[in-house]
C-alpha cells in the first residue's frame, strides 16, 4: 500500500511537538500509519470512533479539561461532522484542529470519492474555516504548528488538507 | 416518574461530579434547581453531550463524569454506546432520561415508544453494566451503584413526557462554556 510512511511519520512527529496528547480517529486508507502511530504512542490517547461527528464531542471534552486533541478523518467524515462543528464546535467556540484526507481532488482513481473532494473546499469556505492543503512533507512541521496557534488562539476549528501528493507514494 | 424528581433526588451528590446535559428540558431542570460551574449544558449538537463526556473522562480520570442524555438525543448517535464500551472509562455514568418523545419541539413519538430498549442497545455494545428505573427510589439506588461500583454505567431513567415551563434561562453559552472549562481546569491544580 503507497501510503506514504514517510508523510506520516512527519506528521504525527509535527502532532506531538503541537502538544497534541488525544487523538480521535476513524480509519480511511491515507490514515493507516498515522492511528498506528498513535496506537503505540504511550503517550497518546487514541479514540476510534464509530462515526467521526463523535470526535467533536471528544475533542470539545478534552479541551474543556485542557487537554489537546486532533481529529483524524477522511474528508467524508468531515462531511458526516458537519453538524457537530456547526452546532457545537463553531457556537461553542471550541478549538478543533482536523486533519482531513482530501480524496475525489485530482488523481483519484476511486469513482466513489470523487463527488466529495469537489465539495470539499467550498465547504470549508461556507462555514468560515480556516485551511491548508498540506502538499509536501517539508512544510508540515510548520504548518501544523501555526494551525495549532490558530486554533488555541481564535478558539475555532482550523483544517489541514492531506493531499495525494503528501500521502500517496506510486 | 418525573424527571425533575430524578435529577433533584441525586443533585446533592452532582454536586461533586462534572455534569454535562443535552438541549431542552434536561438542561432547564438541572438549572432551575441551581447552576454550578461544574455544570454544562450542551444546548445543541444533538448525540453530543456522551461523546463530551467520553472525551472529559478520558482526560480526567480522577475526576467523576456525569452525563445526562436523553432518548431523542441517544438515538441520533447510538454509536456512541460502542466507543464508550470500548474504552470504558471507570469515572463515567451515562444516564438516559427516556420519555419516549421528542418533548421539546412538540412531543412527537420516539422509537423507544415502539419497543426500542436503550438499555439493550447499550449492554449489547459492551457497556458492562445497565439498569433501567422506573421509579425514583430505583433510579436513586442505580445512581449510587453506578458511583460505589466505579465503571462505566448505563442507566436508563423511563420518565413521563413532561417539561419545565421554560427553557431559556439567562446564562449564556459562552458563559457557561468559559466557566465549565475554567472549572474543569482548576481541578488538575
Amino acid at each position: 500500500m503507497p501510503v506514504s510512511v514517510n508523510s506520516s511519520k512527519v506528521i504525527y512527529a509535527a502532532l506531538k511537538a503541537a502538544g497534541i496528547r488525544l487523538v480521535s480517529a476513524l480509519p480511511e486508507t491515507w490514515l493507516v500509519h498515522l492511528i498506528r502511530m498513535a496506537e503505540d504512542d504511550p503517550e497518546m490517547i487514541l479514540v476510534r470512533l464509530a462515526k467521526e461527528e463523535e470526535g467533536v464531542g471528544i475533542s470539545a471534552g478534552a479541551h474543556f479539561a485542557g487537554v489537546r486533541s486532533a481529529m483524524l478523518m477522511q474528508n467524508h467524515g468531515f462531511l458526516a461532522s458537519i453538524n457537530g462543528i456547526v452546532s457545537f464546535a463553531l457556537l461553542y467556540r471550541i478549538p478543533l484542529l482536523m486533519l482531513i484526507s482530501y480524496r475525489g481532488s485530482f488523481g483519484e482513481r476511486d469513482p466513489w470519492q470523487t463527488q466529495g473532494g469537489s465539495v470539499t473546499e467550498p465547504l470549508l469556505r461556507a462555514l468560515g474555516i480556516s485551511y491548508f492543503c498540506l502538499q509536501t512533507a517539508e512544510s508540515v512541521p510548520v504548518r501544523i504548528a501555526q494551525a495549532q496557534a490558530l486554533c488555541s488562539s481564535s478558539l475555532q476549528p482550523v483544517a489541514l488538507l492531506l493531499t495525494r501528493d503528501l500521502m500517496w507514494e506510486e | 416518574m418525573l424527571r425533575l424528581d430524578c435529577i433533584r433526588s441525586i443533585y446533592s451528590q452532582l454536586e461533586k461530579c462534572v455534569v454535562v446535559t443535552i438541549m431542552g428540558a434536561v438542561a432547564a431542570e438541572l438549572q432551575s434547581l441551581g447552576h454550578r460551574p461544574n455544570f454544562f449544558y450542551l444546548q445543541h449538537a444533538m448525540g453530543l453531550a456522551s461523546s463530551t463526556g467520553l472525551g472529559i473522562a478520558l482526560s480526567l480520570p480522577e475526576q467523576t463524569v456525569v452525563v445526562l442524555d436523553g432518548d431523542g438525543s441517544v438515538l441520533m448517535n447510538l454509536g456512541t454506546f460502542s466507543t464508550m464500551a470500548r474504552y470504558r472509562p471507570r469515572n463515567l455514568v451515562h444516564i438516559v432520561f427516556d420519555n419516549e418523545s421528542l418533548l421539546s419541539v412538540g412531543g412527537f413519538p420516539t422509537a423507544t415508544s415502539t419497543g426500542t430498549d436503550l438499555a439493550q442497545i447499550a449492554k449489547a455494545a459492551g457497556v458492562p453494566s445497565t439498569a433501567v428505573a422506573t421509579t425514583c427510589d430505583d433510579f436513586v439506588q442505580a445512581v449510587h451503584a453506578a458511583f460505589a461500583a466505579r465503571d462505566l454505567m448505563t442507566i436508563v431513567a423511563k420518565v413521563e413526557a413532561e417539561g419545565p415551563a421554560r427553557y431559556v434561562t439567562d446564562l449564556t453559552l459562552l458563559e457557561n462554556r468559559f466557566e465549565f472549562s475554567r472549572y474543569l481546569r482548576s481541578t488538575k491544580k
